[in-house]
């Protein structure tokens, strides 16, 4: 029998406001044990949590560029358990009135993945077993984090392939997240189950933790799409259960069941008052959302007739096309800006990470002047190409490269006689030409070609090549 | 006339030094309390200190403010930065907030002087504060009676004259029912009038701080003092309107008292005739007085006690052994550690509302009871809302009865739960009360009378319980104790 696999995911994404979510300390990445921390984020006696608005407006545009409605109405609630990385035993969540619902991610293959819901809450600290003890650093204890929730969907790895990555490119984009799974500033939970192809009732289904990057996701989900496909061919039953996943061994086993021994006894934190977003604000904050990838992609193959393959290259990060978007102000042809990023800056800029800054020698200002002067034929694509690495190399202008001898192309007459000198000092070329050897052109292409030190227009040279031989 | 203002008045005539008077007070704590046990922890080091450096000011012939140089008192579930905070439970032991609440804040900037904190019901769950760690406080009328709880250290303390005013909290009756056991007054501000920054939380949508104090002036200043807007509290608005003590002595004529029949039912006759008492007072003075039935008021015992050990369940989770106070010494793994630490640490009463407070929320039940409480909790305040279209504020007994003997409230739990009855109402609805003395049984024991208001609505019950307060002079009686001013 053939199966399918279903899946769901639940991902939290730790927003990048500067403070806390009820209080003022730092939420940045590391630091020594305990020193972002104050008497609020600890949850001593008799502090009160105090809601960070930054962190609503974040969510509201992560719920925006994922198409959710926002409520008009939200509150928070206490999710109550007891583990020592938790210093109020309790932590401060949406439940019922999530700020965010009824969104979606459209996928290439035109699949929308729902989301059910994003809401606020706050991280917990991180236990460190050192020294044969354990030791508790509640830095990230009150760290902002947006949980999105999508149905189940996910039809196969690939789509959560995708999903995953539009996710933290729609995050990256907007700039509430840097969703760097390594650092766990990203992390997902992935729910899933398996049943017999064409069957539209959902199977027991068990859920994922512990995926580091989106490669770990994959081996993952594919570890535990066949596990369950045995277990039900070896006529067993799949168990309700939390799995931990480990990248070592590239298997799934069973975690000591926190959902099944708990009851979160959830009721609204008495501490906090209702937020209430009014329609204003929401348009406000859509207005100030920048163009997403996916209309950016569309817009680049339709307006600028790029390929689409190089568009979403273009889009994949934000810096790269903003880079791309600022350097194509005023040209013709976009493409060719397109070709120079992706054929010559790209190969400098490898990693994921250097891509995501986008930091380039080149300015988009300076590309745009290079490619102007090709545009208007004053300089030939080969010599550009070359221009471009050498400005790559130093971080000059064009200008600096190119000198007057190499700027104003080459006029007709010119031209003229440059091809008859070629004709003239080849005539082994042209015979070979005329008795039907196409190729032998090029040689005399060539010659003009280093006459006008690079400067003529190959297809115009062409063209007369073949004229004046038809005449002579 | 206002023990506050007597004593300032005395420092800035200099007919004392703050130094002088500070000592008094702490010799007389010294003696009094080992019968009153109404401080648990006497600070009497940053008391001098702080007493030298107003008469430094007094001496130098700078002004002092109104509170500035007057000993005071706070219960010892308010946060107070390098002083043990213990809420009078095992499991707080040894710990020293790092922070101070909003309130020590404002009066310690005031230049109030803290003699110490003092004793409660064990996280502010009882009402005769025998549910204290350190044992219960007693009543300075007749020691053999509770102060009432679960603010009783601060009750007993201003009675026996060893604080002259002093700050309580107020989640079902800790303030109020205190004040009445011990012949002082006792104001619970609306909810959200003043920061509960730094009180340390029993159920958190019923919690206000207030003063206990032994005259309406004095409530009346001291809630000024501390009714504001705070940042660290998202459900505080502060006080509105001016300040209370400028409409404290106004004329209450014309003024619509309204008595609502529930609160006469299943009250003392002594009590009861002693309100009744009150009214006629009123009618004296010019006020109308009109009677009408609030049903919705039978609910409130139930709603409170669901939703106040739901919240509790919730709010005294942290206290697991890994960070702060008490933590058992033999144990076998973290999670043994958070159990045993718990199971020593907390006290019976403590237990069981937390244990009623779990179940409450559990899933399954949670509709049964949190959820129906929950609704019931707009009926009343709906129920107070229609009674303010008739009158300007409602008349009620604080308590049913007088100071009960020590030992009893303990014996029977869910009987007393029942003597909360006249107190709880007000808190469900998050509305102001003050409870003032109102008269004695035959047994000499004071008895106290509540005047509930609407929301931010302080001004006119003050001013209405100064107005009995000044006609009815010879309820308000001084105890055997503590300084004579």
């Amino acid at each position: 029998m053939k199966y399918e696999l279903v899946g769901g995911f639940e991902t939290h994404v730790e927003l990048s406001t500067k403070t806390k979510i009820f209080c003022s300390c730092t939420t940045k990445f590391g630091g020594e044990p305990n020193t972002h921390c104050c008497p609020v984020c600890i949850g001593l006696p008799g502090t009160l949590p105090k809601l960070n608005r930054q962190v609503v407006r974040y969510a509201i545009m992560a719920g925006l560029a994922t198409n959710c409605e926002i409520a008009e109405v939200a509150k928070m609630d206490r999710k109550n358990y007891c583990y020592p990385d938790l210093p109020k035993a309790y932590q401060i969540s949406e439940y019922d009135k999530p700020l965010c619902e009824h969104g979606y991610i459209e996928l290439s293959n035109g699949r929308k993945i729902r989301i059910l819901r994003i809401h606020i809450e706050e991280d917990a600290g991180k236990l460190i077993h050192a020294h044969g003890d354990t030791y508790v650093d509640y830095n990230r204890g009150g760290v902002p984090l947006i949980e999105i929730v999508t149905e189940p969907d996910f039809r196969s790895v690939d789509e959560a392939r995708e999903y995953v990555e539009k996710l933290q490119q729609i995050m990256r984009y907007i700039g509430v997240s840097d969703c760097r799974m390594q650092e766990g500033s990203m992390r997902c939970d992935v729910n899933i189950s398996v049943r017999p192809e064409g069957s539209d009732k959902l199977g027991t289904r068990t859920e994922i933790k512990n995926m580091n990057s989106i490669n770990n996701i994959v081996k993952a989900m594919e570890y535990e799409f066949e596990r369950q496909v045995d277990v039900i061919e070896n006529g067993g039953e799949v168990i309700q259960e939390t799995l931990r996943y480990d990248d070592a061994t590239n298997t799934t086993s069973s975690m000591r069941g926190k959902e099944d021994a708990n009851d979160y006894r959830y009721f609204r934190d008495p501490d906090l008052v209702t937020i209430l977003t009014s329609r204003e604000e929401v348009e406000e904050i859509r207005k100030t959302l920048p163009e997403l990838p996916e209309a950016k992609k569309n817009r680049y193959i339709d307006e600028y007739d790029i390929p689409e393959k190089d568009a979403e290259l273009l889009t994949k990060y934000r810096k790269v096309s903003e880079y791309f978007d600022e350097a194509v102000k005023g040209l013709k042809n976009p493409k060719t800006v397109s070709n120079f990023i992706i054929g010559s800056i790209f190969r400098r800029v490898e990693t994921e990470k250097d891509k995501e800054s986008f930091d380039v020698a080149v300015s988009p200002e300076n590309l745009n002047e290079l490619v102007k002067l090709i545009e208007d034929k004053k300089i030939q694509n080969n010599l550009a190409k070359k221009t471009l690495e050498k400005m790559l190399d130093t971080g000059k202008p064009c200008g600096e490269f190119i000198d007057e001898n190499d700027l104003g192309g080459v006029d007709d007459s010119a031209l003229e006689q440059m091809c008859k000198n070629a004709i003239q000092s080849n005539p082994n070329a042209v015979a070979d030409y005329k008795g039907g050897k196409e190729k032998a052109l090029m040689s005399l292409l060539g010659n003009v070609m280093k006459q006008s030190r690079g400067k003529a227009d190959a297809q115009a040279v062409r063209s007369k090549l073949i004229e004046l031989i038809n005449q002579g | 006339m206002s023990e506050i203002k007597k004593i300032h008045d005395m420092l800035s005539s200099k007919q004392i030094s703050c130094k002088e008077l500070t000592e008094k007070y702490l010799e007389q704590i010294e003696s009094a309390n080992k019968e009153l046990n109404a401080y648990v922890n006497v600070t009497a080091d940053t008391a001098l200190l702080q007493a030298e450096k107003v008469d430094k000011k007094i001496f130098e012939g700078e002004e002092i403010g109104l509170l500035e140089g007057v000993p005071m008192t706070l219960k010892d579930n308010l946060s107070t930065k390098g002083i043990e905070t213990t809420c009078c439970s095992k499991i707080l032991t040894g710990y020293k907030p790092i922070y101070n609440a909003t309130v020590w804040d404002k009066l310690e900037s005031d230049g109030a002087v803290l003699l110490g904190k003092t004793n409660m019901d064990e996280f502010a769950m009882g009402s005769s504060c025998e549910t204290s760690y350190f044992g219960g406080a007693t009543n300075p009328f007749n020691t053999k009676h509770c102060a009432g709880g679960s603010s009783g250290g601060v009750a007993s303390a201003v009675a026996g004259n060893i604080a002259p005013y002093g700050l309580g909290s107020d989640t079902g009756g800790s303030i109020r029912q205190p004040a009445s056991f011990c012949g002082v007054v006792g104001l619970k501000p609306t909810y959200g009038a003043v920061s509960r920054y730094g009180l340390i939380a029993y159920a958190s949508s019923l919690d206000q701080i207030g003063p206990i104090t032994k005259t309406v002036e004095d409530a009346s200043i001291v809630f000024d003092a501390i009714s504001d807007y705070d940042t660290k509290d998202s459900t505080c608005q502060g006080r509105k309107g001016r300040k209370t003590y400028d409409t404290v002595n106004d004329d209450i004529k014309g003024m619509k008292i309204g008595i609502a029949r529930e609160y006469l039912e299943g009250i003392r006759d002594d009590v009861k005739e002693a309100v009744l008492n009150a009214v006629k007072v009123y009618e004296s003075l010019g006020a109308e007085i009109i009677y009408f039935d609030m049903p919705a008021l039978k609910f409130a015992l139930p709603v409170y006690y669901i939703i106040a050990c739901a919240e509790a369940s919730s709010n005294l989770g942290r206290y697991d052994g890994i960070r702060y106070g008490f933590k058992a010494e033999h144990y076998n793994g973290t999670h043994d550690m958070m159990c045993r630490t718990r199971s020593e640490g907390f006290g019976e009463e403590v237990k069981r509302r937390i244990l009623l407070g779990t179940y409450v929320l559990s899933a399954g039940y949670y509709d049964a009871y949190y959820k129906k409480a929950q609704n019931l909790r707009g009926t009343i305040v709906k129920a107070f809302d229609s009674a303010f279209t008739k009158c300007d504020f409602v008349l009620a007994p604080t308590v049913p009865m007088t100071a009960f003997e020590m030992g009893h409230a303990v014996s029977d739990p869910v009987e007393t739960y029942l003597t909360d009855i006249c107190t709880v109402p007000v808190n469900i609805a998050g509305l102001p009360a003050v409870s003032i003395p109102c008269g004695f049984n035959s047994k000499g024991m004071p008895i106290g009378m509540q005047l509930i208001g609407n929301k931010f609505s302080e001004a006119t019950i003050l001013n209405a319980a100064n107005a009995y307060e000044k006609a009815a002079g010879e309820n308000f009686k001084e105890t055997k104790w503590g300084v004579k001013l």
